[in-house]
C-alpha cells in the first residue's frame, strides 16, 4: 500500500481487503489470456512452417491487421460503454469509396471527406442512442443498412468505381513502407497508444467505464452519460471511416464490396480481447491481441497449403466461443 | 460512552434544509400530501415510515429527482430548485442509496474519486497521487484497503464507507442515508455511527431512513413519521417512546387496537395433525438468522415485522427461490432440496410474490393461459396437454376464486388488481400444493377485493393447506392469522398464538429492546 506517512486520525476500525490467488488469476486470463494465446501461436507457427516468421510474412499479417485493429479499437470504447456498433462494415466501406470520390479536390478532402460524413453518421447513431435512448443494436444495424444504401448510391449501385490515382499523396499514404512496415501500421500503433491514454488517464476515458459498469451509478456520481455515448460513436464512425480510406489508398480504389461482416469480425476481435459484451470492463491492448490473433490464425491456415482458407472461419468462430464461455465462467466465478 | 447524542446545541441555527408543504402527485394519486421537515446543521434525523408511507418520495424531491407540484425545498433559506440528482450534489444534498450507487468493476479509488481525480500537465490523471488520496481518505473512515482494487473486491460495509465518503467529501451539507445498515455487520455499524457523529461535529445534517429501532433510538435526534403520505409525527426522538413509534408507523393506535376489526377472515379453520411444513434454522448471510417455523394443515401462521426484518426473505427461502447459508425445509416429513425452486414447487410449496407485474403475471395472456402456466408439467401427458383438461381446471378455479372476467380467455392485464391476484392464486391452486406462501396478498387491491381476497385465504386454510400469511396490515395479520411468528432485523424474536395475539402484542414484539446491554 502506498501511505506512507501516519495519519493524526485514528482509524476506527481497520479492515484489511486482499484478492485471493484465485480471484488475482482470474483477472490476468482475462485481461492478458488473448496475449498469452497470441505468443503460443507465434511460436508453434514459427516452429512449424519455415516461411512463417519470414520478415515479409509477419508485415503481411501487420498491415492487413491494421485496418480492422483502427476500427476495433472504436469498438472497444463503444462496448465498454456496454454498446455495439453493428455499422462499422459499412462505414468502413464507405469511407472508402467517399475518399476515392472527394480525392479529385485534392488530398486533404480526400482524408476530410470521409472522416467528416463517417463521423456524422456516428453522430447521429449516437444522439439516437444516448438521447432518444434506442436500443444501440438497432440504431447501429440501421447505420449498417444506411450507410451500404448511401455508398451504393454514390457508386452507382456499385457500377462505378473510383479511383486513387497511383503515385498520389493519398496513395502513398496507404502503400508506404518504413522499415518493412507499411505506413498504416505505425498509424494504428500511434492512434491505440492514445487510445490506451485516453482510456486509462482522462475523465472521458473513466466515464466510458462508468457507464459501462453501472450507467444509473454513473449518472449519479456526475458522469455526463449522454455526451460521453454520443462521443463514443462519433470515434467509431470516424475510426472506420479513416480505417476504410485507407484501405482504399492501398488498394488505389474504393471497393464497394468489402466490409460486409467486418462488424462481426472486430466485435470477434475486441471480445477475445478481454472486453466484455456487457461492458464496463476491457482494454485497447487487449484488442490489438485480439485483432493479432485472428489475423495470425487466418495466416496460419493460408501456410496450411491444402486447407481450404473456409476453415479460418470455423477456427475464430470456435475461438471467440471459447472465449466467450470462458468470460462469463470467469466474471461468474469473480462475483461469487 | 460518555453523551451519544449530543444536546440540542444547534437548537438556534437556522435549517439548513427546509421542506415546505410539499404535496407531490402521480397520476393522480396523492404520494406527498403537505410535508414539511426541517433540518438544523449537525442534525441527525430519522425519516421512518411503512412501505408506501412516502420516505422515497420524499427523498426523491429533496434530492431534485422529482419536482415537488406544490410546496418548495429550501437550502439554507433559498429556494432550492434542483432540476436533478447532480444539481442537488452539487449544492451539497448527498443521498447515499441502499443499492449503493458506485460502480463495481471500476477500483476503489477511481469510485471515490470520479470526475475529482488529481491531475498532471495535459489535464492526464495522476493515477499515483489519486491512489494516495484515495487511501487517506479512506483511512480516515477506518477502511484500509488496496484502493487499486477493484471496488466489487470490497465487502460491502466497506463499499458502503466507500460511497459515504464519496458523498461527503464533495462538501456536503445533508447527508440523506438510505437505511445504510441493512447490509453491514455490527462492527461496520459501529463505525458508520461513528462517521455520523463526526458528521454532525462538522455540522453536516443528516437523515436517516431505517426501520432499525435500536439504531434510531442511539444516533438520531429528531423523528418524522409519515404514513400515507402525511406527516403523522414529528418531534425529539428522545420524547417518543418505542412502542409509540411503532404504532405511529403502523398506523394502529394503541388504544385503537382493542376495537372491533373489520377484516373478512372467520378464523373458522382449526390447525389439525402433524406439522405439514417445517423449516429449520434458516440462515442467509444478512438477511436471514436461524429462523425456524412449523405449519400445520389448516393452519395460517402470519410473519409480522417491519420492513426489511426478513419475512419475504423467509418465504422466498422456504419456497428455494433464496440461497441459504445453512438450514432447510421438509414437507410432510420429507427433506426438500436446499436451494432447488423446482424441487420445492414439486414438494407442493407455492409461493404467492409479493411484486405479482414482476414476479407473477404474464400480463399479455389470457386468463386461461396464466392459470394453466404453473399446473403445465402435471397436466402433461408424454408432453401432450389436453385442452378439455386445461379448460376444466381453469374453469373450476374461476368459480371457486370468483374471478370476474369476461371469459377464460381474457387479457390478464385488463383485470382489477384484485382479481390478477386471484388468478395468480388460482395458479397455484392448480399445482395442488400442500403449502400456500402469501407474501402481501392484499396490497395494492382495492377493499372489496381485500376482503374477498382474505375470505378465500381461510377457505383454503378450511380445505386442509397449511397457509403462511405475510402482511404489512396488522389487523390483517392478527385476524387472519392463528399464531404469529415475529420476526426481527432477520431473526425470530417471538411467537404470538390463542389470546396473546393482540395488535397490540404484536407491536410490543417488535418494539423491544434487544440491543440494551450495548449502551
Amino acid at each position: 500500500m502506498t501511505t506512507g506517512q501516519a495519519t493524526a486520525e485514528t482509524p476506527v476500525t481497520q479492515d484489511t481487503y486482499a484478492l485471493s490467488g484465485r480471484d488475482r488469476a482470474f483477472g490476468l486470463i482475462q485481461r492478458h489470456g488473448a496475449t498469452a494465446v497470441l505468443v503460443l501461436l507465434l511460436v508453434v507457427g514459427s516452429l512449424s512452417f519455415s516461411r512463417f516468421p519470414t520478415g515479409e510474412n509477419l508485415g503481411d499479417i501487420a498491415i492487413t491487421s491494421s485496418f480492422p485493429a483502427m476500427v476495433a479499437l472504436g469498438m472497444t470504447f463503444v462496448i465498454i460503454t456496454g454498446g455495439i456498433d453493428l455499422s462499422v462494415g459499412s462505414v468502413f466501406a464507405l469511407g472508402g469509396v467517399l475518399a476515392a470520390y472527394a480525392v479529385r479536390w485534392g488530398t486533404v478532402a480526400g482524408l476530410l471527406v470521409p472522416l467528416l460524413v463517417c463521423g456524422a453518421i456516428g453522430l447521429v447513431q449516437g444522439l439516437l442512442i444516448a438521447r432518444v435512448r434506442l436500443a444501440p443494436f438497432i440504431v447501429t444495424l440501421a447505420g449498417l443498412l444506411g450507410a451500404r444504401g448511401l455508398l451504393l448510391s454514390i457508386s452507382h449501385e456499385g457500377a462505378t468505381t473510383y479511383l486513387i490515382p497511383h503515385g498520389s499523396v493519398l496513395a502513398r499514404l496507404g502503400q508506404g513502407h518504413l522499415f518493412g512496415l507499411g505506413y498504416p501500421v505505425y498509424l494504428t500503433l500511434a492512434l491505440f497508444v492514445v487510445g490506451g491514454v485516453v482510456l486509462q488517464r482522462t475523465g472521458f476515458g473513466q466515464a466510458v467505464y462508468a457507464i459501462g459498469g453501472a450507467e444509473d451509478a454513473a449518472a449519479l456520481m456526475g458522469v455526463p452519460v449522454a455526451r460521453t455515448k454520443i462521443v463514443v460513436y462519433v470515434l467509431s464512425g470516424m475510426l472506420a471511416g479513416l480505417s476504410g480510406t485507407l484501405n482504399a489508398a492501398r488498394l488505389s480504389s474504393g471497393v464497394t464490396i468489402l466490409g460486409t461482416g467486418m462488424e462481426l469480425d472486430v466485435i470477434a476481435a475486441v471480445v477475445i480481447g478481454g472486453t466484455l459484451l456487457t461492458g464496463g470492463a476491457g482494454s485497447v491492448s487487449g484488442t490489438i491481441a485480439g485483432v493479432l490473433l485472428l489475423g495470425v490464425i487466418q495466416n496460419l491456415i493460408n501456410q496450411i497449403g491444402d486447407l481450404s482458407s473456409s476453415y479460418q472461419q470455423v477456427v475464430s468462430g470456435a475461438f471467440l466461443a471459447v472465449v466467450v464461455v470462458a468470460q462469463t465462467y470467469l466474471s461468474r466465478a469473480r462475483r461469487l | 460512552m460518555t453523551d451519544p447524542v449530543p444536546e440540542q446545541r444547534n437548537a438556534g441555527d437556522p435549517p439548513v434544509l427546509e421542506a415546505r408543504d410539499i404535496v407531490k402527485r402521480f397520476t393522480g394519486v396523492l404520494a406527498l400530501d403537505r410535508v414539511s421537515l426541517s433540518l438544523r446543521p449537525g442534525e441527525v434525523h430519522a425519516l421512518v415510515g411503512e412501505n408506501g408511507a412516502g420516505k422515497s418520495t420524499l427523498i426523491k424531491v429533496i434530492t431534485g429527482v422529482h419536482r415537488p407540484d406544490e410546496g418548495e425545498v429550501r437550502l439554507a433559506g433559498r429556494p432550492a430548485g434542483f432540476t436533478g440528482p447532480l444539481d442537488a450534489q452539487r449544492a451539497g444534498v448527498q443521498a447515499v442509496h441502499q443499492e449503493i450507487g458506485l460502480v463495481p468493476d471500476l477500483s476503489v479509488a477511481r469510485n471515490l474519486l470520479l470526475g475529482r481525480e488529481p491531475r498532471r500537465a495535459l489535464g492526464l490523471i495522476d493515477t499515483r497521487r489519486m491512489h494516495q488520496e484515495a487511501a487517506r481518505t479512506l483511512e480516515s473512515y477506518g477502511v484500509r484497503v488496496d484502493v487499486r482494487l477493484p471496488l466489487r473486491s470490497l465487502g460491502v460495509g466497506a463499499q458502503q464507507m466507500v460511497a459515504l465518503a464519496r458523498a461527503v467529501s464533495v462538501d456536503a451539507r445533508v447527508v440523506i442515508m438510505d437505511e445504510p445498515t441493512s447490509s453491514l455487520e455490527p462492527r461496520e455499524v459501529e463505525t458508520l455511527f461513528g462517521v455520523i457523529d463526526r458528521l454532525r461535529g462538522q455540522g453536516i445534517a443528516v437523515i436517516y431512513v431505517s426501520h432499525r429501532l435500536d439504531e434510531l433510538y442511539r444516533i438520531c435526534d429528531g423523528v418524522t413519521v409519515l404514513r400515507d403520505g402525511r406527516v403523522v409525527h414529528q418531534g425529539a426522538l428522545a420524547d417518543l417512546d418505542r412502542l409509540r413509534l411503532v404504532s405511529l408507523m403502523l398506523g394502529r393506535d394503541v388504544a385503537q387496537v382493542r376495537a372491533e376489526g373489520v377484516t373478512r377472515f372467520s378464523g373458522a379453520h382449526e390447525a389439525a395433525g402433524e406439522p405439514v411444513l417445517e423449516a429449520r434454522g434458516l440462515s442467509s448471510r444478512h438477511l436471514l438468522d436461524d429462523v425456524s417455523l412449523t405449519i400445520r394443515p389448516r393452519e395460517v401462521v402470519g410473519l409480522g415485522g417491519l420492513l426489511g426484518a426478513g419475512r419475504t426473505e423467509t418465504a422466498k427461502a422456504i419456497a428455494g427461490v433464496l440461497p441459504l447459508d445453512a438450514g432447510g425445509v421438509t414437507v410432510a416429513g420429507l427433506p426438500v432440496r436446499r436451494g432447488s425452486a423446482t424441487a420445492a414447487v414439486r414438494a407442493g410449496i407455492a409461493l404467492l410474490p409479493e411484486d405479482r407485474k414482476a414476479e407473477g403475471i404474464v400480463p399479455t395472456l389470457s386468463v386461461r393461459d396464466n392459470i394453466a402456466l404453473a399446473a403445465l408439467p402435471r397436466l402433461a401427458r408424454a408432453g401432450v396437454v389436453s385442452d378439455a383438461r386445461i379448460d376444466r381446471i381453469v374453469e373450476t378455479f374461476m368459480r371457486r376464486l370468483r374471478i370476474k372476467a369476461t371469459g377464460p380467455h381474457q387479457p390478464v392485464a385488463e383485470l382489477s388488481g384484485g382479481n390478477q391476484q386471484k388468478v395468480l392464486l388460482a395458479r397455484w391452486m392448480a399445482t395442488e400444493p400442500k403449502v400456500l406462501l402469501l407474501d402481501e396478498p392484499t396490497r395494492g387491491i382495492d377493499v372489496g377485493a381485500k376482503a374477498e381476497v382474505q375470505a378465500l385465504v381461510d377457505e383454503l386454510a378450511e380445505d386442509g393447506l397449511a397457509v403462511l400469511l405475510i402482511s404489512s396490515d396488522l389487523e390483517e395479520l392478527v385476524e387472519g392469522s392463528d399464531r404469529v411468528v415475529v420476526l426481527r432485523n432477520g431473526a425470530v424474536v417471538g411467537e404470538l398464538t390463542g389470546d396473546e395475539l393482540t395488535e397490540e402484542a404484536v407491536m410490543t414484539t417488535i418494539a423491544a429492546h434487544t440491543r440494551e446491554e450495548v449502551a
